[in-house]
């Protein structure tokens, strides 16, 4: 994978939440810290999952990369035009002359889109805020578009509320793709799917992607979903990446005892094939983490350090990172 | 069929319409299917198939304008003569003694099955009281007990806890304990782990199937995930608009599923074998509850169906083929040999 340069590097991000205490002059008390010195590195081209359980920060994550959310500090390097930009820096204005190489697609199909706008207008506003096309040639990109995600052009008069799930991601697919991005985030876009159509949409991503030549960052928590589609994988818990690695040798031979857990916890179709899953206990309160390892509590194989240092990620061997006092 | 006191529940050609302004929908429309005592059964299908509202109307929660129309339900308690659900009376005592003491439910969405301004202690102990002839202090007693059972850190403390202070697979954990603890004959988990992370999944599944072992109890699951019926039931039922397509011993169905939408359902799934290939998807989605296709719901989607054959005349029925295998497709046979 490491052909291509990398399209984005993130380089230290965190976002901590604060949490305000009583009184007027409401002092910070405590710090949610829901990404917690993130780096990684994304090549054009690539589909880069993250999977971790609910809370973990995967989505605010995906957020602040886009800069949907104020990053708290790090760095952010995006490769756009042949230029290297640092969004955190960036102004708001030239922000949004980069906004539409990096769109996002979301989980929900039914909150994503305004009940109140025609398709054509859902698809067609990205186009019209960053005076990407005249309003002559707005019908045709729009109809193109409907095309290409699988819908028809005569769909564009009609309202959300006239498609089914699938159909109404295929129009958030269309929205974020209009202004041919490179980079795209896709926030759990098959989970509020039912698994006929789920099959369907993983394969029109895969096509688009090849088409666009797209990067893809596929935040999930089906991992059978991850395993299909991401060439790479990060496994986030509390705030923080600990273990990446190609998705082969991650789901091959899993090292990190949170990722080896998740894995055995996927219900496999196949009735013969047992499961053992034994991970105790619940994903720790982001804003009051337990010291040392923050998975230590739950862990199966905690000894010394893991109470009282913070394990670093660290590199085991080429494209595969672990942090775990174990390694 | 065996005697019927080795099955805990028979329901013979159920139906369950709804009447809306676009016409009658027929949600449940001729389900027939019999659970063994002690043995979980899994209705799995895609949202809008029907399996809710199965569920719903053997706890007769069926609400206007829906309407049970047709079919029998009958339940074999352990002790006690057989019960025709349907024709019981809305307000009788039956009706009242069969919601929650022999028949229970867990819900999808642990929230909202719990009151947000009662503890879960107090919930928990209702149910016992409601149904039990019991002291208020052997109530609460039963409660901590079934709290520990089911995996509630610190029972004692736990029982003045509200729903909002604790997680939400310790909520789901409580809303199992009020289910089980007046030990139904049968319990209904509709969805019971899809709100929840795969590790909790693991775990609450882990919990329903030890409690069951345990207890007796016989499980109704309703999920639309096969990982989680291949790894938890011993028997499937699968539906599709309303009706069942095919029923069979859990392992029959994934090894060799015989109705064309079990075997393209089971082909979807990202299979965690093979990376990168094409996923095999059904084409289209599923049609509209009010505009049901003619002949075999599901021709207009399947890669077997054949002009004049499977798109004319009313649905194929649920055919016998051979003891605990049962499949509506006309064309069962012989897609086997293709």
């Amino acid at each position: 994978m490491k052909k291509h340069p990398p399209i984005l590097t993130v380089r230290n991000l965190c976002k901590y939440f604060p949490i305000h205490g009583k009184g007027f002059f409401s002092q910070v008390v405590r710090l949610v810290r829901a990404v917690d010195n993130v780096s990684l590195e994304l090549a054009s081209g690539e589909t880069f999952g993250l999977v971790g359980e609910s809370g973990c920060g995967k989505t605010t994550m995906a957020r602040t990369i886009l800069r949907a959310l104020e990053p708290t500090k790090g760095e952010i390097l995006f490769r756009a035009n042949g230029r290297i930009v640092n969004l955190v820096s960036l102004k708001e204005k030239r922000l949004k002359s980069l906004r539409p190489k990096m769109q996002m697609i979301f989980q929900d199909p039914f909150s994503s889109l305004n009940p109140r706008m025609t398709v054509g207008n859902i698809i067609a506003e990205p186009l019209v805020i960053h005076k990407m096309a005249k309003r002559s040639e707005l019908k045709d990109c729009v109809a193109e578009m409907l095309t290409r995600v699988g819908l028809e052009p005569d769909h564009a008069v009609r309202y959300p509320h006239a498609f089914s799930g699938g159909q109404r991601q295929r129009i958030g697919i269309a929205r974020a793709l209009i202004m041919h991005p490179s980079f795209v985030i896709c926030d759990e876009p098959v989970s509020a799917l039912d698994v006929s159509v789920q099959a369907q949409i993983i394969n029109l991503l895969q096509d688009l992607q090849k088409d666009f030549e797209l990067t893809y960052i596929f935040v999930a928590h089906d991992l059978s979903v991850v395993k299909h589609i991401c060439d790479r994988v990060a496994v986030m818990y509390a705030g923080k990446i600990v273990e990446l690695a190609e998705t082969k040798s991650l789901f091959g031979n899993p090292k990190h005892p949170y990722t080896r857990a998740l894995m055995s916890a996927i219900p496999c179709p196949d009735p013969d094939k047992k499961m053992s899953f034994e991970l105790r206990g619940e994903v720790p309160d982001p804003a009051n983490l337990p010291s040392g390892c923050s998975f230590h509590p739950r862990c199966p194989e905690c000894f010394g350090p893991c109470l009282k240092e913070l394990p670093a990620l660290r590199k085991l061997e080429d494209n595969r990172y672990v942090a775990c006092h174990l390694y | 069929m065996g005697n019927d006191i080795d099955y805990v529940l028979k329901i013979k050609n159920l139906k369950t319409y709804f009447q809306v302004e676009q016409g009658q929908v027929r949600a449940v429309d001729g389900v027939t299917f019999s659970m063994k005592r002690g043995q979980t059964l899994a209705l799995v299908g895609e949202s809008g198939c029907g399996k809710s509202v199965t569920a719903y109307s053997i706890l007769r929660l069926i609400q206007e304008p829906g309407r049970i129309v047709g079919g029998t339900i009958m339940l074999y308690p352990t002790d006690g003569k057989p019960i025709d659900i349907t024709s019981l009376d809305e307000n009788s005592e039956m009706l009242y003694k069969l919601r929650g003491d022999l028949v229970s439910m867990v819900f999808q969405e642990p929230t909202a099955a719990l009151s947000p301004v009662h503890t879960i202690g107090n919930q928990i102990r209702e149910a016992i009281l409601v149904h039990q002839d019991t002291s208020i202090k052997q109530a609460k007693e039963k409660t901590i007990n079934m709290l520990g059972k089911v995996g509630i850190p610190n029972p004692q403390n736990s029982f003045n806890r509200y729903p909002h202070e604790i997680s939400g697979g310790m909520r789901q954990r409580a809303v199992i304990a009020m289910a089980l603890v007046c030990r139904p004959d049968l319990l209904i988990a509709d969805e019971p782990t899809t709100a929840l992370d795969v590790t909790i999944q693991a775990q609450i599944m882990g919990l329903i199937k030890n409690l069951q072992r345990e207890m007796g109890t016989s499980v109704l699951l309703i999920t639309h995930d096969l990982g989680v019926v291949a790894q938890t039931a011993d028997e499937a039922a699968v539906m599709y608009l309303g009706r069942i397509v095919e029923q069979a011993k859990i392992r029959d169905l994934v090894r060799r599923p015989r109705h064309p939408y079990t075997r393209a359902l089971l082909k979807s799934l990202p299979g965690l074998t093979d990376t990168h290939e094409r996923l095999v998807s059904i084409k289209g989605s599923v049609p509209s509850m009010t505009n049901i296709p003619s002949g075999c719901p599901f021709h207009p989607r399947c890669e077997y169906a054949e002009r004049g054959r499977c798109d004319v005349g009313g649905p194929p029925e649920l055919m016998e083929l051979s003891p605990d295998r049962k499949v509506a497709c006309i064309r069962a046979e012989e897609i086997e040999k293709v």
